[in-house]
C-alpha cells in the first residue's frame, strides 16, 4: 500500500510513478493526499483533497483516530520508540471534526483514511516538496514520521518514509556537506575531533567552528554588507527563489559576485566574473539519487571552447590561494578523499559502481549497501522519537483582496528555469509557455475562458499568463510553475521561511486573478 | 526437483516458467520479436517457435512441465521461423538490402517505399532493427509483397516521435510498453489486428491525448516503425559508442545509455535491467540531452565592464581577479564576509570541492545549496 502526499510524481518523478502505477495494476492500494487531482488520482482508490497547508492537521487527525480506535502498533511503540505520551496528548486535540474542518474535507474521510491505512502493512509513505516547501515544512516531515512510527511501518522494505528528491543530486550535495553545519557524511563542524580529522586530511591549521549561513541569510547579508563576496555555482537564484524582485535587488547589491555556470541566465547578469563550466555529460563523476544510490556519470564529449570541469576550476582557485590540492580527477576525489572522510560512504569506490551503483550506508568495501534504513526498528539515534507538532497555517492566507491560494511546482516537460530543457529540440514544442491552472468553478465566477490571458497578482508582484482551466485544481486554488521567466510564479511567491530549515513557502501564498 | 530436456540436456526449471525464460537462463538463444520483459507474453510474431513433445509451440507463452522434451533448432523449426520472418518482411516497407536480395524489381520497390515514407534513404532503422538482424541470421529474403497497392504516409506532426505504419510488424511491444510498463494508456491496441485505414481516428498511429512523450514505445519497437525525430538519419547505429550514465534531471537517477558518435550524443536509451529504472526513461531523460550542444553555451570566462557589459577573458586573468578580490575581502572583512552556493545538479565531487574550498581555503562555513527546494 502507498500513501502519496504532496507529490505529483507523474510529472516530477515520472519513472518512479510508473513503478507505483505498475504496483497498483498488480493489486497494490494507493491513497493520494493532495489538493490537486493530478495524474496519480486516476490510480488511487481514494483521493483526499486536503486544503493547501493543512497537512499537519490532517495527519494529526489520522493519528487521533488510529489511537482512539486502537489501530496502532503497540509493540513497535514499546520496543522501538519514545515520547509516545506526548504525541497522544498532542493529537488528542485533533478529533476528526477539527482535522476535517481545517483540511476542508468531510469528517468521514478522515476516519475512513485512517482505517484504510491501518488495514494493510506495510504502507510506504512518499512525499515531495508539497510537504517541505511550507513555513511548517520541518514539522510536516515530523508529522509524517510520527504517523509511520505509530503504524509500525518503519525499517522494512516497502514501508517507511520515502522523500522523493526534486533535483537529481540534492541528496548528493547534502551528503557532500554543501551545507553550513556539516562536512561530507553529515559530520558536524562544531565537533572539535571532527574538525581535527578534516584539518589533518586537508593539511590546514584551523577550520571554522561556527555554523555558517543558509541561502536566505546570505542573500539578506548581501544587502546589509555582512556578505561581500558571493560565489554562486550552477544555481539560477534570480528565477528560483521566491519574490524575484527582492532577489534581484539582493544580487545587485553584491560587492563581488562570481557565477560559475554553463549558460548566461538571469543570475549571471549580476556577476562580476562568469566562469564557464563543463556540463553533465562532459564530466566524470557521481550523482546520488533519492534512494541514496551512488551512480556513475560519464563523459560523452568534451566541453565547448575554454569551458572547464568544475573540479578543475575549484582546484585552480585553491592552488592560486596557496594550497596544494593533489586529486586531479573525479575518481581520485572520490576514492582518495570523499570515501575516506565520510564513514557511511567508505565502502563505495569507483570500481564497485561501474554497473549499478551502491546505496549508502556502505561502511566497508565488502558491504553490499543498504536498501532501507532503520532496519528492524533500529534508529540511528537509538529509539525513534515521536516529536509531536501542532498545525500552523501558512504565513499568508487568502483574504478579501487576495482571495485565492497560489501553489507552485514543476511540470513534466521542463526542468526548473529551462536553462537546459528550453534548449532541447522538441521540449518547447510540448510546452511553450507558462499557464496559471485554475478550477472550472473559479473560471466560471470570473468569466475566464480556457487559454484566455489573465493577470495573477500577489502582494509582491503580478504576472500575465494564460489560464488553463482544469478539473485537476480545486476551487480557490491557482497552480503555477517556475519554468518560464515570463509568468514565473516566483514574481508572486512569498519569501516566508520555515524557522529552522529556512525553506521558503513556495506552496502557499495569497493571490487574486483578474480578467484583462 | 523439476527438470525437462532442453536440446537433449536435463535442465531444471521452476513451476510456471516458460520455455523461453528457462532457455534464456541457460544460455540457449531463442529469437523473438514481440517479447517484452516484464509484461505478459504477447505471442504475435511467431518467431520464438520451438518443438515441444513433437509439436510446434510458441516458447514465450508455453510453460515448461516435468519431463517435457524441447528442441529449439531443428530443421523444421528453422524452416518455420524462416517462413515467419519472410511473412513479416513482406508485410511492410522493409526495404533494407537484406530484405530485397534476389528481387526482380528493386528500383520499383524502392520508389514505392520512397513515396510512402518520404525519404530518399533506406529505412532509418537500418543496422538497428531486430527484424533485419533475424533476416540476416536466417538468410531470408522478401519484403515487397503488395506494396504498390497501398501506402501509409509517415506521421511526423507530433513532436519528437515519427510513426511509420508502413514498417510496423504489429508485434504489440509498443502497446505493452505504453499501457503496461509506463501505464500511460496512449496507444490503442486495435491497430494490431486491423488495417488502420479502416479505423480512422482510432488505430495507428495513435498517441491519444494521454501521450506524455516518454518514448518508451520507440525504445520497444524492434523495427523502423517508431523512430526518434532527432536521431532519424543523423547517424549510423553501428558507429555509435554506448556510454552508461545517470540522468541529470530528477532525483530518481535513471540509468541511461548515451549513443555517442564523433563526440556527440545522438540518442539516449534506458539501461535494460539497470537499477533503479529497469530500462525506463521519461521525456526529459530521453529527449533532454541536446542543451549541451547549444550555441549559447558559455565558452570563455567573462569579466564585467564598468558599463555592465561583459568582455571575454583568459582563465588566467579571470581566476587572478577572483583570487585577488576574495583575498582582499577576507583581509578587510574576515572570511565570514564570503558565502557560496553549490549546485544540486552537479556531480558529488564538485559539491565536495566547493565545500572544501570554502572551509579549507576561505575559512568559513557559509556554504549552502538549494537542498530544501
Ligand atoms: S511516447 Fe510514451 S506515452 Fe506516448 S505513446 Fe509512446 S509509450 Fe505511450
Ligand atoms: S509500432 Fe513497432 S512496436 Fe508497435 S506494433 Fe508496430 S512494430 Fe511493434
Ligand atoms: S529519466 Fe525522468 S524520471 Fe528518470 S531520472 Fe531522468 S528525469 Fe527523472
Amino acid at each position: 500500500m502507498f500513501m502519496v502526499i504532496g507529490s505529483n510524481m507523474t510529472e516530477a518523478h515520472p519513472v518512479a510513478a510508473t513503478f507505483v502505477k505498475n504496483a497498483v495494476q498488480n493489486g497494490a492500494r494507493l491513497i493520494l493526499v493532495d489538493p490537486r487531482a493530478h495524474g496519480l488520482a486516476d490510480f488511487a482508490e481514494l483521493h483526499v483533497p486536503i486544503r493547501v497547508g493543512s497537512d499537519i492537521a490532517f495527519l494529526n487527525g489520522l493519528m487521533h483516530v488510529l489511537i482512539k480506535e486502537d489501530l496502532y502498533d503497540k509493540q513497535f511503540i514499546q520496543s522501538c520508540t519514545m515520547d509516545f505520551d506526548a504525541l497522544r496528548q498532542c493529537v488528542a486535540a485533533y478529533p476528526p471534526e477539527r482535522a476535517a474542518e481545517i483540511a476542508g474535507i468531510p469528517v468521514d474521510m478522515v476516519i475512513d483514511t485512517a482505517r484504510r491505512i491501518a488495514s494493510v502493512r506495510p504502507m510506504m509513505l512518499c512525499y515531495t516538496l508539497g510537504i517541505t516547501e511550507h513555513t511548517c515544512g520541518k514539522n510536516n516531515v515530523m508529522s509524517i514520521a510520527n504517523l509511520q512510527m505509530l503504524l509500525g511501518n518503519m525499517g522494512m522494505e516497502c514501508g517507511g518514509v520515502n522523500p522523493l528528491r526534486g533535483q537529481n543530486n540534492v541528496q548528493g550535495a547534502c551528503d557532500m556537506g554543501a551545507l553550513p553545519n556539516v562536512f561530507c557524511g553529515y559530520q558536524s563542524v562544531t565537533i572539535p575531533e571532527i574538525r581535527a580529522k578534516f584539518e589533518k586530511a586537508w593539511g590546514v591549521d584551523k577550520l571554522p567552528d561556527k555554523v555558517g549561513l543558509m541561502i536566505p541569510q546570505m542573500m539578506e547579508g548581501l544587502v546589509s554588507k555582512k556578505i561581500r563576496g558571493f560565489y554562486i555555482f550552477g544555481e539560477n537564484l534570480a528565477n528560483t527563489e521566491p519574490d524575484i524582485r527582492k532577489v534581484e535587488h539582493e544580487l545587485a547589491s553584491a560587492e563581488f559576485l562570481v557565477v560559475q555556470d554553463i549558460f548566461q541566465n538571469e543570475t549571471t547578469k549580476f556577476a562580476h566574473v562568469i566562469l564557464p563550466a563543463a556540463a553533465w555529460s562532459e564530466n566524470d563523476g557521481t550523482f546520488t539519487n533519492s534512494e541514496r544510490r551512488v551512480n556513475r556519470v560519464r563523459t560523452a564529449s568534451p566541453p565547448p571552447g575554454a569551458a572547464r570541469p568544475n573540479w578543475w576550476i575549484f582546484r585552480e582557485l585553491a592552488i592560486r590561494m596557496g594550497q596544494t590540492w593533489t586529486s586531479a580527477s573525479a575518481c581520485e576525489l572520490w576514492d582518495d578523499e570523499i570515501s575516506v572522510l565520510a564513514p557511511n560512504l567508505s565502502g563505495v569506490k569507483y570500481r564497485r559502481i561501474e554497473a549499478n551503483g551502491l546505496q549508502w550506508p556502505c561502511p566497508t568495501e565488502n558491504h553490499s549497501g543498504t536498501c532501507f534504513l532503520h532496519k528492524d526498528g533500529q534508529f540511528t539515534c537509538g529509539l525513534g522519537k515521536f516529536k509531536s507538532v501542532e498545525w500552523t497555517p501558512p504565513a499568508e492566507e487568502p483574504d478579501e483582496k487576495y482571495p485565492l491560494v497560489l501553489s507552485t511546482g514543476r511540470r513534466l516537460y521542463h526542468y526548473h528555469t529551462r536553462t537546459q530543457t528550453g534548449r532541447c529540440e522538441g521540449l518547447n514544442d510540448l510546452l511553450g509557455e507558462e499557464t496559471a491552472d485554475i478550477s472550472p468553478a473559479d473560471a466560471g465566477i470570473m468569466g475566464v475562458a480556457h487559454n484566455e490571458m489573465i493577470r495573477v497578482k500577489s502582494r509582491r508582484g503580478e504576472v500575465t499568463v494564460k489560464a488553463r482551466v482544469t478539473g485537476e485544481v480545486p476551487k480557490g486554488m491557482v497552480w503555477m510553475a517556475f519554468h518560464f521567466r515570463e509568468g514565473n510564479a516566483n514574481w508572486l511567491t512569498n519569501p516566508a521561511y520555515d524557522p529552522e530549515t529556512l525553506t521558503a513557502e513556495y506552496k502557499a501564498c495569497a493571490v487574486a486573478i483578474e480578467k484583462i | 526437483m523439476n527438470s525437462f530436456s532442453l536440446n537433449g540436456r536435463e535442465t531444471p526449471f521452476e513451476t510456471g516458467e516458460t520455455i523461453l525464460e528457462v532457455a534464456e537462463k541457460n544460455g540457449v538463444n531463442i529469437p523473438s520479436l514481440c517479447r517484452l520483459k516484464g509484461v505478459e507474453p504477447i505471442g504475435n510474431c511467431g518467431v520464438c517457435v520451438v518443438e515441444a513433445d513433437g509439436t510446434h509451440v510458441l516458447s514465450c507463452s508455453t510453460p515448461v512441465h516435468q519431463g517435457m522434451k524441447v528442441r529449439t533448432q531443428t530443421p523444421a523449426i528453422v524452416a518455420a521461423r524462416k517462413e515467419r520472418i519472410k511473412a513479416l518482411l513482406d508485410s511492410g516497407n522493409h526495404n533494407c538490402a537484406i530484405g530485397s536480395a534476389g528481387s526482380k524489381s528493386w528500383s520499383t520497390f524502392q520508389q514505392t517505399v520512397q513515396r510512402s515514407d518520404g525519404s530518399a534513404e533506406l529505412c532509418p532503422a537500418w543496422g538497428d532493427c531486430r527484424l533485419q538482424d533475424l533476416a540476416y541470421e536466417y538468410q531470408v529474403s522478401g519484403g515487397r509483397a503488395a506494396l504498390s497497392t497501398r501506402t501509409y504516409p509517415r506521421e511526423s506532426d507530433a513532436p519528437l516521435i515519427i510513426r511509420d505504419y508502413s514498417r510496423c510488424i504489429r508485434c504489440g511491444r509498443c502497446v505493452a510498453a505504453c499501457n503496461e510498463i509506463q501505464v500511460n494508456a496512449a496507444i490503442h491496441a486495435d491497430f494490431l489486428s486491423a488495417d488502420p485505414e479502416l479505423m480512422p481516428g482510432k488505430a495507428y498511429p495513435v498517441a491519444k491525448d494521454n501521450c506524455v512523450y516518454c518514448g518508451e514505445c520507440v525504445q520497444a519497437c524492434p523495427v523502423g516503425a517508431l523512430v526518434e525525430k532527432k536521431a532519424r538519419y543523423h547517424y549510423r547505429p553501428w558507429k555509435a559508442k554506448k556510454i552508461r550514465t545517470t540522468c541529470p534531471y530528477c532525483g530518481v537517477g535513471c540509468q541511461q545509455l548515451l549513443h555517442v558518435v564523433d563526440d556527440r550524443i545522438v540518442k539516449v536509451t534506458g539501461v535494460e535491467d539497470g537499477s533503479p529504472n529497469m530500462g525506463r526513461l521519461c521525456v526529459k531523460g530521453r529527449f533532454g540531452y541536446d542543451f549541451i550542444y547549444s550555441e549559447e553555451r558559455l565558452k570563455t570566462p567573462l569579466i564585467r565592464n564598468d558599463d555592465g557589459s561583459f568582455r571575454e577573458a583568459t582563465w588566467d586573468e579571470a581566476l587572478g581577479l577572483v583570487v585577488d578580490r576574495f583575498k582582499q575581502i577576507i583581509r578587510d572583512h574576515g572570511p565570514d564576509a564570503m558565502a557560496g552556493v553549490s549546485c544540486a545538479r552537479s556531480i558529488n565531487e564538485d559539491s565536495y570541492q566547493m565545500m572544501k574550498f570554502f572551509r579549507a581555503v576561505i575559512g568559513t562555513n557559509n556554504i549552502d545549496h538549494c537542498a530544501r527546494t
